[in-house]
Order: structure tokens, then C-alpha cells, then sequence
């Protein structure tokens, strides 16, 4: 069916007047007569509108609805005297029209300068809730997980194995590769800045210590925190949108033995093994760069790592991992957990979680810092 | 009811299969204009991937499908596009966009296909609304606020919202009270009276079968087994159809359909 053009035609006639549509009214061509009704209510009155449908020829609800508006605040809107011409359906239309004329009503939202300090004030309170809901959260995982070591029947290994093989085995290559990189980028900085010393030697002890101390424990984190964590507000949160959650509180399953206490275990588990990992291919890689850029052999580098570099450093950073992990597993879960019944909430929980634990990561790297410089470690 | 022979939509010969597992076989229907087909299988005879199929939402094996004359295989991005301003899809959960308000959310085809001021689709939206049957307080709540037959009648708001003249209904009644139901009902056979829809609707609900369908389609052994209106498929010797019509459901919708005397 082609299109007829839509057309309006606006006749006085008399005290009357006189609205002609012509052609097809349909809703995508409606912008062409829109403002002309509404300049034609504002100046008329309702009870002296006529619309002559002779010309019409198709129309629908949108249609219906536009020219409903013209008559719809006089006293009989749906009065015989309204209407002239024969259309099968137009004046039937415009009856529904009229019948569904109700506006919404909506919440203005006029923004203020009091409302930015209440935001301001409240996204602190947020803060200090958020911070004490994790302690509350990590005290239950505490006390699930200890009830679960007096019985160990209730630890779950099949779902522990799952994740173990998901968020560590899974992640070891990506571990490798950026630490490998990072070592890298070490060695050539330091081999840049210590050969114009001449001391290119201590390329070795440099990339050694922040290999083991700090380096290898705060990148697989931060791998982790965007990989695993996320994924585990994710699972957690669609499980909860879908009612999984609720269906194992009815069954007597208990959400945070099954879902967060395996978690929590295969993480702890699982980081220190990835963080030996990125210690290992980190060095790989400064020695490496070492050999290439300063000609420093690999029985040299070897040598000197195991004269100069204390294995404290390696437990230091090791000391690290489990605490890491603990964070990544716990602010995840968490997340998860609070994931409300739409998508929104889902996409700003994972956000946050990712957001929260890289924060927790780096805050209690720097507590590690100080205690361990105060400790003289 | 007679109704003129325009095909608006038209399924031939459609191979639908999962692996080895083939869901449709050789499967024709044809749905005419003006009328409101329903679409009745047991559980997993694929009846969500023939509608899938026939929205363009699954590529069937084999066979071609054309609705309003377009065939959605090989058509153009662009008429695709122009296609589906002309269809409104009720799913079987709503899909509302949960991110936007109800009135967003009905607002959101005018937006795509129209340009339209934003207070005349603002006024459009709220007489879809209100068309559905929803209090006008709903326009402004999120989809996650709205109790499930709410949902349904956001999602048919929505589904209305640019005059569509084919209107695809999955179970609209699944999940309502009888009361609900039977107003939904009523409220598809308005919408159809006053503006001239096409509907295809699959449903489990016998009520609805009997109220509003023109004619039934039965969905069995991989193809349509029968289009007929009602009152010819409870005559029908199929052992399926027999099973479904006249077991203990079936006589009891066929019963108090008959007491009730509701019918259009």
C-alpha cells in the first residue's frame, strides 16, 4: 500500500471550525501536524470543533490521539456535533483516545545545590556502611568457615576444584606473561640508570628484591582483581536475579558454605601458587634483559640473585598472598551478594567490586610496608 | 468468521534443528490478515523457536519465511528495520528494558522510528499505557517495581507503541490471575477491534483459545499438524489434539466457557 501524504486542512465556518484530515494518519507523520493541533487548541474552543473525516483515508491510535487532544476538554467530547464525514473507524479511535487520555505523572527532578551536599554526604555514610558490611561479611565467612573445618564433610571440593581450575590454573598464563613483561621493563630501566653509574651488577638485586617483595604479589592481585573478582560478583549476582540464592535458603543449603566459603578456600589456595608463578617469569624476564642489554649471563645473574637477594623477600612477598586473596574472594562474594533485581545493579555492583578490591589491594600493600620496614624485614 | 485470503504471514517448508536434534521438519503455516492465530505444543515441541524463526531472531535450516511480504532471510538490513516498525513483540517475560522507565521504555520504538517531539511522544506514551490497562502512576516506575502482570502490560505498552499492524503475543496470559487473564484477554480482542490487528499469540491457556483465536494452530510430530478454529479442532481424531482438548483442563475451559457465555 502506497503511502497518501498526510494532509490538514483548517476551515472557519462560522463559529464552528472546521478540521479536515486528509490522507493517511499515521504515526511516523505526525511531526508535520503536531504543532499546528496544538496552536489550534490553545486558540479555540473545544466545543466548536468539527473534524470532517470525508478525506480521510488511513488513521491510526497515534493518529487518533493527536486529533482527540482538540476536543478532549470540552464538555462532550464524544458529541455527535464533533464529527462529520463517514470514516470506518476514525471516530471509534478517537473514542479509545479519549477514554486513555491520562498523563503520568512523573517525579521532577530539578536539581539543587542541597541535593550535591546530600549526595556528598551520603556517598561518605555509603562508605563507612560499605566498609563495616565487609567486616560483617567477613565475619560470617569466618565463622562459616570455621563450623566447616570442625566438620569437614561440609566443605565442598568438587565446587572448590572448579574454581581453583577457573580463577588459578586458568589465570596462569596471563600472570606469566605480565609479570615476565614487568621484570623486563625493570631490568631495562635499571640497566639504563645503574650502567651510567657503573653499577650495572645491581640490575640483579633491583629486579630481585621488587620481583619477590612487591612486584610479583601486587600484579597477579591485580590480575585477579579484575578477572576472578568480577566474575565472582557476576556469578553470584545473576544467581541472585534468578532467584538461585532463595531457592537454596528454602532448600536449607546454606548460600555462603555452598557459593562463598568454596571460593574463599580455592582463592587462598590457589594466589600463592600463581604469585610463585609471576616471581618466577618476572626474574626470567630481568634476566633476560639482563643478558641482552648488559651481557650479564645467565650463571651470573643466577649467581648473584642468590648472593645478594635474602629469602626473606621472597616470604615477605609470599606472606602477602593468602591476605590478597582472602580480599579478592571476600569483596567479590560480597558484591555479589547485594546484587538487587535488575541489571543496573548487577553492571554498578561489579564495577565496585572490581573498584573496592583493587583499593583494599593497594591500602593494605602499603600497611604491609610500614610494618615490615618498622619490623626491620 | 470469513476472513480475506492475505497471507501476512507465510512459513514454508522451515527445517529447524539442534544438532541432531530437529525440532521442525518441512513446517508450513500461514497466518492471515485480520485474524488471531494461536499457536498450541506440548512442552519443547518449538513453539518460542518457530516464533524465534519467524521474527528473524533464528535462521532456520531450510525453508523460507515472509511476513508482510518480506522474506527475512534475504532481505536488506534496511527492510528488516522498516519491518519491524510494522510488528510490536510481546515476549514472554517482558524484556523490558530494565535500565529506563515504563514510559522510557514505550518511548523507545517512537524514538528509533520517529521523529516526533519529545512531548508529543511523551502523550503517545502515556496513552499506550494507559491502552494496556496500566495506572498512569506506572509510567514512572522501573520495570524491577512492577508486579508481574504489570510487567505484561508495560511489555504490551511497548509492544503497541508505534501501531503495529501484526502483534506477536508469547503466552500473554502465563503467569496472571484467572481475573488478569480474562482482562488481558478482553483487552487484545479491543486492540483488535479498533485497530484492526494481526495476532499471533502462543499460549497454554485454553480460555484464551476459546475467547479470542479465530483459529488454532497445533504444533506436533516436528510440523503443523492442524490450523483450524476451535470448535473444528475439538472434533478433530488427532490423539494429541484429543489429549489436550479434552482432557480434564480442556473440559473444564470448554465448561465454563460455556456457563460464563463469554465470547466475542
Amino acid at each position: 500500500m502506497a503511502n497518501a501524504g498526510l494532509q490538514l486542512t483548517i476551515q472557519e465556518r462560522g463559529v464552528q471550525t472546521l478540521v479536515i484530515p486528509a490522507g493517511d494518519w499515521l504515526i511516523q507523520d505526525l511531526s508535520l501536524v503536531d504543532e499546528r493541533l496544538v496552536e489550534l487548541r490553545n486558540a479555540t474552543q473545544a466545543i466548536n470543533i468539527v473534524f470532517d473525516f470525508s478525506q480521510l483515508s488511513r488513521i491510526d491510535m497515534a493518529g487518533a490521539f493527536v486529533l482527540s487532544r482538540l476536543v478532549r476538554d470540552g464538555a462532550y467530547p464524544n458529541g455527535d456535533f464533533h464529527f462529520e464525514g463517514e470514516h470506518p473507524y476514525a471516530r471509534k479511535l478517537i473514542l479509545a483516545a479519549l477514554d486513555n487520555s491520562n498523563v503520568c505523572p512523573m517525579p521532577k527532578s530539578r536539581p539543587h545545590f542541597r541535593d550535591i551536599l546530600i549526595r556528598a554526604g551520603q556517598a561518605i555514610d555509603d562508605m563507612w556502611q560499605d566498609l563495616v558490611g565487609t567486616m560483617a561479611f567477613a565475619g560470617r565467612l569466618f565463622q562459616t568457615l570455621g563450623s566447616a573445618c570442625m566438620n569437614p564433610s561440609r566443605l565442598r571440593p568438587a565446587s572448590i576444584m572448579s574454581v581453583a581450575e577457573e580463577a588459578g590454573i586458568n589465570a596462569l598464563p596471563i600472570v606469566a606473561l605480565l609479570s615476565f613483561f614487568m621484570g623486563a621493563v625493570m631490568a631495562f630501566l635499571s640497566a639504563n640508570m645503574l650502567s651510567r653509574l657503573g653499577m650495572s651488577l645491581f640490575t640483579v638485586d633491583l629486579v630481585g628484591v621488587m620481583m619477590l617483595r612487591e612486584m610479583a604479589v601486587v600484579i597477579t592481585a591485580v590480575i585477579l582483581a579484575g578477572r576472578s573478582n568480577s566474575a565472582f560478583t557476576a556469578q553470584i549476582g545473576s544467581m541472585k536475579m534468578q532467584q538461585e540464592i532463595d531457592a537454596m535458603n528454602v532448600l536449607g543449603i546454606d548460600p555462603f558454605e555452598a557459593l562463598v566459603v568454596p571460593r574463599v578456600i580455592a582463592c587462598v589456595l590457589m594466589f600463592p601458587l600463581l604469585v610463585f608463578a609471576a616471581m618466577v617469569s618476572g626474574i626470567i624476564g630481568g634476566a633476560l634483559v639482563a643478558w641482552a642489554e648488559l651481557g650479564i649471563s645467565l650463571n651470573l645473574f643466577i649467581a648473584r640473585l642468590v648472593e645478594v637477594v635474602e629469602v626473606k623477600h621472597f616470604w615477605v612477598g609470599m606472606s602477602k598472598a593468602p591476605v590478597f586473596a582472602l580480599i579478592i574472594a571476600l569483596i567479590g562474594c560480597r558484591q555479589g551478594m547485594l546484587v538487587e533485581n535488575n541489571v543496573e545493579s548487577l553492571g554498578r555492583r561489579t564495577t565496585m567490586s572490581v573498584v573496592q578490591a583493587l583499593f583494599a589491594i593497594i591500602l593494605v600493600d602499603a600497611l604491609f610496608a610500614l610494618v615490615y620496614m618498622e619490623l626491620n624485614i | 468468521m470469513s476472513l480475506p485470503l492475505d497471507p501476512i504471514i507465510e512459513v514454508t517448508g522451515v527445517q529447524n534443528a539442534f544438532g541432531s536434534h530437529v525440532v521442525h521438519h518441512d513446517l508450513n503455516l500461514q497466518v492471515m490478515r485480520g485474524e488471531v492465530l494461536g499457536l498450541v505444543g506440548g512442552s519443547g515441541s518449538g513453539k518460542s523457536v518457530l516464533m524465534n524463526t519467524i521474527l528473524g531472531l533464528r535462521e532456520p535450516q531450510a525453508g523460507t519465511v515472509r511476513v508482510l511480504g518480506t522474506d527475512i532471510a534475504s532481505a536488506s538490513p534496511c527492510a528488516l528495520i522498516a519491518l519491524s516498525r510494522r510488528w510490536g513483540v510481546l515476549f514472554q517475560n517482558g524484556a523490558l528494558f530494565s535500565a529506563l522507565s515504563v514510559r522510557e521504555n514505550v518511548k523507545a520504538p517512537m524514538r528509533e522510528h520517529t521523529d516526533l517531539s519529545d512531548r508529543l511522544m511523551n502523550e503517545l506514551a502515556d496513552l499506550r499505557i494507559s491502552l494496556a490497562g496500566l495506572e498512569p502512576d506506572a509510567g514512572a516506575k522501573l520495570p524491577a517495581e512492577l508486579s508481574g502482570g504489570m510487567r505484561k502490560r508495560a511489555a504490551l505498552a511497548r509492544a503497541l507503541a508505534l501501531d503495529p499492524e501484526l502483534l506477536f503475543l508469547d503466552e500473554p496470559t502465563a503467569g496472571l490471575d484467572p481475573i488478569a487473564a480474562a482482562a488481558f484477554d478482553e483487552l487484545i480482542l479491543e486492540l483488535k477491534a479498533t485497530l484492526g490487528l494481526t495476532v499471533f499469540m502462543v499460549t497454554h491457556d485454553l480460555d484464551s483459545l476459546h475467547t479470542i483465536c479465530d483459529r488454532v494452530a497445533v504444533l506436533a510430530d516436528q510440523k503443523v499438524e492442524i490450523v483450524a478454529p476451535i470448535n473444528e479442532l475439538l472434533r478433530s481424531n488427532h490423539p494429541w489434539v484429543k489429549e489436550y482438548f479434552h482432557g480434564p483442563r480442556g473440559r473444564a475451559a470448554l465448561g465454563g466457557n460455556g456457563q460464563m457465555g463469554i465470547g466475542a
